[in-house]
């Protein structure tokens, strides 16, 4: 069974490593800020409006791209929000992808905008994934009875 | 001189991501305010007492004085961005109200646009705040309640002329306050209504339901 100290350090390298490749930035850290006992589920409860949020934006990106007159003005009111909501939890590369997304949309770009899709698509289920080990990891250290240590 | 009992400063936020309320609501309760969260702008007006907002007519005159204010407001952060009335629609309609232009308005945007900073900043907003707040933003709002606090208080000087209604206002100020508008006398002396304020048989409640739209 790992112990407390191994489990810290396991979460702090993975947490390191997700801020190192990109993953989140400053932002997240902030979450964790606003974290206290008073709200010890805080930043769970956010990044968990954040995954249905981006999954209801996803859903409605695919139906807008797959018209045969494409509504630019519809899509990018789609990225807009997701853009919103990646870089307020600091899902750092959902987050770059939708501001070149954006770019095609006011090029009304058809190509680079399926292809952003696919992107976006691609990065917020890695950081969606990353994200959920990491909250793994620390239940782990709950239920091991050790703090999580903060950044 | 009557003042507002002490208490909590009390934010209104205005944003239509749930998310982002959410964030807004921690920072402020972080930094001990009170806060009312509402996911548009015909809502904040709705809160602050005001008609409500008919999109569908974009003339609505909805600068109605407020004299039904039920909770004090501080200041109202508000989000740039949001479908139907804008956070910049929002500002304007707080800044044309006679009751509710001296509640200090941040705007918060995720997208830096000279030209739309400087346009909220002419129509009155205190500050832009790019989005996401973080909590040194936060920080930077007390001294704007405490201006505008502060101004209130002058404003309820006798000498002072008593044309725009007070935010913060005592309980017995607000029934002067609906007195002078029940009696018709705009020019009404407030040193002479605050005496008719303080006469014992005057009682009565607080809120009675006035609505004037």
């Amino acid at each position: 069974m790992d112990s407390v100290t191994q489990l810290q350090g396991q979460l702090v390298d993975y947490t390191t490593s997700l801020f190192n490749e990109g993953y989140l930035n400053d932002q997240y850290t902030q979450l964790q800020q606003l974290q206290d006992e008073s709200n010890p589920d805080f930043v769970v409860e956010v990044v968990s409006l954040f995954f249905e949020d981006s999954e209801r934006l996803l859903n409605e990106l695919d139906r807008a791209l797959d018209q045969q007159s494409l509504d630019f003005r519809r899509v990018d009111s789609h990225v807009h929000q997701l853009k919103g909501s990646s870089s307020s939890i600091g899902a750092q590369r959902v987050q770059n992808v939708c501001i070149v997304f954006r770019n095609f949309c006011e090029a009304q770009n058809v190509e680079g905008c399926l292809q952003c899709l696919q992107q976006v698509r691609h990065e917020y289920s890695l950081v969606k994934n990353k994200l959920e080990t990491l909250f793994k990891l620390e239940q782990k250290l709950l239920a091991a009875r050790g703090s999580i240590p903060t950044q | 001189m009557g003042m507002a009992t002490e208490s909590q400063f009390h934010v209104l936020a205005v944003d239509d991501s749930l998310i982002d309320r959410k964030l807004i609501e921690r920072l402020l309760k972080t930094s001990s305010y009170q806060v009312t969260t509402v996911d548009s702008g015909s809502k904040a007006l709705e809160f602050l007492g005001l008609q409500e907002y008919d999109p569908s007519n974009p003339n609505t005159p909805s600068v109605s004085p407020n004299i039904n204010q039920e909770v004090e407001v501080n200041l109202i952060i508000t989000d740039y961005c949001m479908p139907g009335m804008t956070g910049y629609d929002l500002l304007k309609k707080i800044k044309e109200s006679s009751s509710l232009r001296n509640i200090p308005v941040v705007i918060m945007s995720s997208e830096n646009v000279p030209s739309r900073i400087s346009r909220c900043l002419e129509e009155g907003a205190e500050e832009f705040f790019l989005k996401p707040v973080r909590l040194s933003d936060v920080n930077r709002l007390k001294p704007h309640m405490m201006k505008a606090k502060c101004k209130d208080q002058k404003q309820e000087k006798p000498e002072e002329d008593s044309e725009k209604p007070d935010q913060l206002l005592s309980q017995q100020q607000e029934e002067e306050q609906q007195q002078q508008q029940q009696q018709q006398q705009p020019n009404n002396n407030k040193r002479k209504s605050m005496e008719e304020g303080l006469s014992p048989d005057r009682t009565r409640p607080r809120y009675s339901g006035l609505t004037v739209v």
